[in-house]
């Protein structure tokens, strides 16, 4: 047995956060920071490690781990493959800018919020490492609960009304999963997510199961119409909080979708194609138009990232090598430029205490550096070329053009809204003459903030121009994805004609 | 000649109890050296049950008892909890001047007459059993006499009660008549087909049982005897006789009455389901925290009754598992309450939660833990609880139940949601006491671990149980 290399990255921020609750809560405590910052960037390093021994030449899951847990019933079964690994090191990659932002700005209750965020990080990488249906959604659910405390006691004035919003919506969708994860058991025999890609899911079953795994993962994307938590959500959030949800917790959505929806019922996934395609394409252009209207520049990224996450499932169900890869590039862009947004909106919100646009101005005398970094992200939020965005819409677009012209084409005027709400956002608040006379003597950018916001802008600007390395990784995976797809398709029509 | 070993923890438990109570009457000042006792009592007839723990189908008096895996499983979480139970409410008693040495007797024969219940394997044992489990706790119940709720729900719960023993006596009777035995074995030889009469007689005996579990419709008293009674007769309440039910619940319907499982079956689902439903709906108005657990109570009761209502094997284990964890995550709980102190007065309102974390934050995770836990979220107990009830159901295809119940846990976790909203989210009120007693700490860190550890090795839970077999 290998050194259990995953087991190891879910487990340290747990212990982490064992250890940060055994220790004192004073506002002075430095143990506390030093510990969370340290923990949290040594799993990144494990993460690094790991994307860099990771054989990029096998489509089938490495590292694996498999324990019996349940007796006779469910193993702990963990593994990666081209696919999670990129999410795995995405999530090791926020988590540690989030703690170095909330130890800058949260004021109270430190050790209570980085004790979540650690909690939060080693769930979330179980989410992506779990090769079993249990396990999965072990992980995936038990994110809830750091998550609506995250929102809930650092949060807004309505945080009240986000946190129950978010918690029921995503639980009501997921205890459907639970039901057809069950169901699978019975109907296959096992939840071990390799075994089930081999011997597949019986066909006369396989709708009923799509949608409510769809329900869940739906809700968590989020999809129009169950997209109304996420802009509450994120409107009262915390900085961390909204960084956390926006970069990882709604790419689990998209993980499931391609390890599971996809994965695990082609021939239901085929079936629901235009209902995906359709709701899809409404996310992204009511969002996107939804978002040209706010005057709340974090309602404006959160609707922003509705219409971005419709991108995603768009590509993802176009089942062309260009539009999942297109769709994993744009999750992992998003989540790096969308955290940045929200990083950037924290940044002002400090100094200012507002979020309404129409309270900013002119940013651009009395801060360039800030204005500079702004800059970047709206570029890379827009898609840009030179920037992730670019080389995950294009793709998307590109898988789009191939399976459905109508549907590319509605989908390219999100392109144009997108440029629209950002550009016009960035010209209201860091354009323009200084309004507000408070404005004037407001600081820039301290070391923290542009360490971490340099840090998210290299990788999106790096990967922008040379995303080789993300293809490098996915490639195989994707590749076996899509053949395993089409010949399961291949033998379920030929069985029935 | 009969092996009188295997009842060995009912005689013990009948002999200490009537030298406690002469110890009792004899020695002036002796309730504590009684409670303390009691205790003791409890812990050696764990010890006597563990010795017992291998035998397996073994008849006692003409077949009228039965001692087996299931009785002495059941037997053994009546006295962890009576145990548990005993423990964390001492200085509860004591501040509220209800420290008798009646107490302690009283809750030792209401356990005594639940070991009887749980082992018989005649309906007239069986209701000998019940109604000395239930003449314990009606006096309880009352045990606040100068409290008008307290006594009010003593009342309550004695009318009631007595109106279900009724209709419970007069199921046996019918049942007596249409088969010509009151042996469980008997019985179940000489059912031929159904015959109104049976099935009738089964519908009596179901709500008497539907009663001592509180389920919906026959709920009533729940919410009013949980807030009236003393908090250390609630946890009591909330607990053991539903423990007891539960597995005459199990060998009434799984040993006679199998072959007409189509005729009882329905009525399970449906009394499940309102269970579910109503516990889950009804509690989210509550202020009062008793009540409130009432209410999740009776829906957890739901969630029970929906194992046992597949007809399985597996059925029977998930609700055998179900109430395990339901025993610690109600254990977990009422020790929080117990500790909501302040100059000798307890608090129980939900408005008195309010910001309990910033002053006592290893309290608020704990009540954190067990509330996460009884909504059922994931990797809390609670939530394995529910994974095995869902499992054994959905293996027989009832997906109408499944979803009802999934969906009715979405409703519960917001009343469950909001208590934590009081704790962690709201403005904080004036410090509690912190000086609590060993006992009470104990209970609460036991129960609060086993409840958030219980994850990481569920095997061996599950293997106790599988070997519990009634088909």
């Amino acid at each position: 047995m290998n050194f259990p290399i995953l087991s190891s990255l879910i487990l340290l921020p747990l212990i982490g956060s064992f250890f940060i609750f055994f220790n004192k809560s004073s506002e002075k405590n430095r143990t506390i920071k030093y510990v969370s910052i340290f923990i949290t960037t040594s799993n990144f390093s494990l993460a690094l490690y790991l994307w860099y021994i990771f054989d990029r030449n096998i489509s089938d899951f490495q590292f694996i781990e498999d324990r019996e847990w349940i007796s006779g019933l469910i193993n702990y079964k963990v593994g990666i493959d081209g696919i999670s690994i990129l999410f795995v090191v995405l999530t090791t990659f926020i988590v540690p800018l989030c703690v170095i932002s909330v130890i800058s700005t949260i004021k109270y209750r430190l050790k209570d919020f980085l004790i979540s965020i650690l909690i939060m990080e080693s769930l979330m990488i179980g989410v992506f490492c779990s090769l079993d249906l249990v396990v999965f959604y072990l992980f995936f659910e038990g994110g809830l609960i750091p998550m609506f405390l995250i929102i809930g006691i650092w949060g807004g004035e309505r945080r009240v009304y986000s946190a129950f919003k978010f918690f029921l919506y995503t639980l009501l969708g997921s205890v459907l999963m639970l039901v057809a994860i069950i169901s699978i058991y019975w109907i296959a025999g096992t939840t071990d997510v390799q075994a089930l890609y081999k011997i597949g899911i019986d066909q006369k079953y396989q709708n009923l199961l799509w949608l409510a795994f769809f329900s869940s993962f739906a809700v968590k994307t989020p999809m129009w119409p169950v997209h109304t938590w996420l802009p509450d959500a994120h409107v009262e959030a915390p900085t961390a909080g909204s960084v956390l949800l926006a970069a990882i917790l709604l790419k689990m959505a998209g993980y499931g979708f391609i390890r599971f929806s996809i994965g695990l019922f082609p021939v239901a996934s085929e079936y629901f194609v235009p209902l995906v395609y359709v709701l899809s394409i409404i996310a992204i252009i009511y969002a996107s138009l939804v978002a040209l209207m706010q005057d709340d520049m974090k309602k404006l990224i959160a609707y922003s990232s509705v219409a971005h996450m419709g991108f995603v499932t768009l590509g993802i169900f176009t089942m062309t090598q260009q539009g999942i890869e297109g769709s994993i590039i744009q999750m992992i862009s998003h989540g790096l430029i969308s955290a940045a947004l929200f990083l950037c909106v924290g940044v002002i919100y400090e100094r200012r205490h507002t979020r309404q646009i129409k309270d900013y101005g002119g940013l651009v005398s009395v801060m360039p550096k800030y204005a500079i970094l702004f800059m970047i992200f709206t570029l890379g939020a827009v898609g840009l070329p030179g920037t992730t965005g670019f080389v995950g819409e294009f793709l998307i677009l590109l898988g789009a053009f191939k399976k459905s012209f109508i549907v590319a084409i509605f989908a390219s005027i999100g392109v144009i809204l997108s440029a629209a709400y950002m550009l016009w956002l960035y010209r209201r608040v860091v354009f323009g003459k200084i309004v507000n006379d408070d404005l004037k003597n407001i600081v820039d950018l301290s070391k923290s903030e542009k360490t971490i916001l340099w840090t998210l802008a290299i990788p999106s600007i790096f990967y922008g121009f040379y995303p080789e390395p993300i293809f490098n990784t996915i490639d195989v995976s994707i590749n076996s994805l899509i053949q395993t797809y089409n010949s399961s398709l291949e033998t379920y029509f030929a069985g029935k004609n | 000649m009969e092996n009188i070993n295997l009842v060995a923890p009912e005689i013990f438990i009948s002999l200490s109890l009537m030298s406690l109570l002469i110890l009792g009457v004899f020695k002036e000042n002796s309730s504590s050296v009684v409670y303390n006792l009691s205790i003791f009592t409890l812990f050696l007839s764990l010890l006597i049950n563990l010795n017992l723990f291998s035998f397996n189908n073994l008849y006692l008096f003409n077949g009228a008892y039965k001692v087996d895996y299931l009785s002495n499983f059941m037997k053994f979480l009546i006295i962890v909890s009576g145990i548990f139970v005993m423990l964390s409410s001492s200085k509860y008693l004591k501040i509220n001047k209800i420290f008798k040495i009646e107490y302690p007797i009283l809750l030792l024969s209401s356990i005594l007459g639940m070991f009887i219940m749980i082992s018989s394997n005649d309906l007239m044992v069986f209701y000998l059993g019940l109604e000395l489990q239930s003449l314990a706790l009606y006096v309880l119940a009352s045990f606040k006499r100068d409290d008008q709720l307290s006594s009010e729900s003593g009342l309550k719960y004695f009318v009631l009660s007595a109106l279900s023993s009724g209709l419970l006596l007069y199921g046996c009777s019918l049942i007596y008549g249409f088969s010509g035995s009151t042996n469980f074995d008997q019985i179940s030889n000489n059912i031929s087909g159904v015959q109104y009469g049976l099935t009738l007689g089964i519908v009596f005996i179901l709500v008497g049982l539907a009663f001592k579990i509180s389920a919906v419709p026959f709920h009533m008293w729940a919410p009013d005897v949980y807030q009236g009674s003393p908090t250390s007769v609630t946890i009591f309440f909330a607990i053991l006789p539903k423990i007891a039910a539960l597995s005459v619940f199990i060998r009434f319907l799984y040993v006679p009455f199998i072959n007409l499982v189509d005729q009882w079956q329905t009525i399970i689902i449906f009394v499940s389901i309102a269970s579910m439903v109503f516990g889950a709906v009804a509690a989210i108005g509550q202020k009062n925290l008793k009540r409130l657990m009432a209410y999740s109570s009776i829906s957890h009761m739901g969630f029970a009754l929906a194992g046992l209502s597949v007809g399985t094997n597996e059925g029977i284990q998930s609700s055998i598992i179900y109430i395990s964890i339901y025993l610690m995550m109600n254990l977990a709980f009422f020790s929080c309450l117990f500790m909501l102190k302040r100059n000798d007065i307890y608090y129980e309102d939900l408005s008195d939660l309010s910001g309990l974390s910033k002053n006592h934050p290893i309290l608020s995770l704990c009540l954190l833990i067990s509330l996460f836990s009884l909504a059922g979220i994931p990797p809390l107990a609670g939530f394995f609880a529910k994974f095995y009830i869902f499992l054994a159901v959905i293996k027989e295809e009832m997906y109408f139940l499944a979803i009802v119940g999934l969906l009715s846990t979405v409703i519960a976790a917001f009343y469950y949601l909001r208590v934590i909203k009081t704790i962690y989210f709201d403005n904080q009120t004036e410090k509690f006491d912190i000086n609590h007693d060993i006992g009470l700490k104990i209970s609460l860190l036991v129960s609060t671990l086993i409840i958030l550890i219980y994850f990481i090795y569920p095997s061996p839970l599950q293997t106790l149980i599988s070997k519990i077999v009634i088909l």
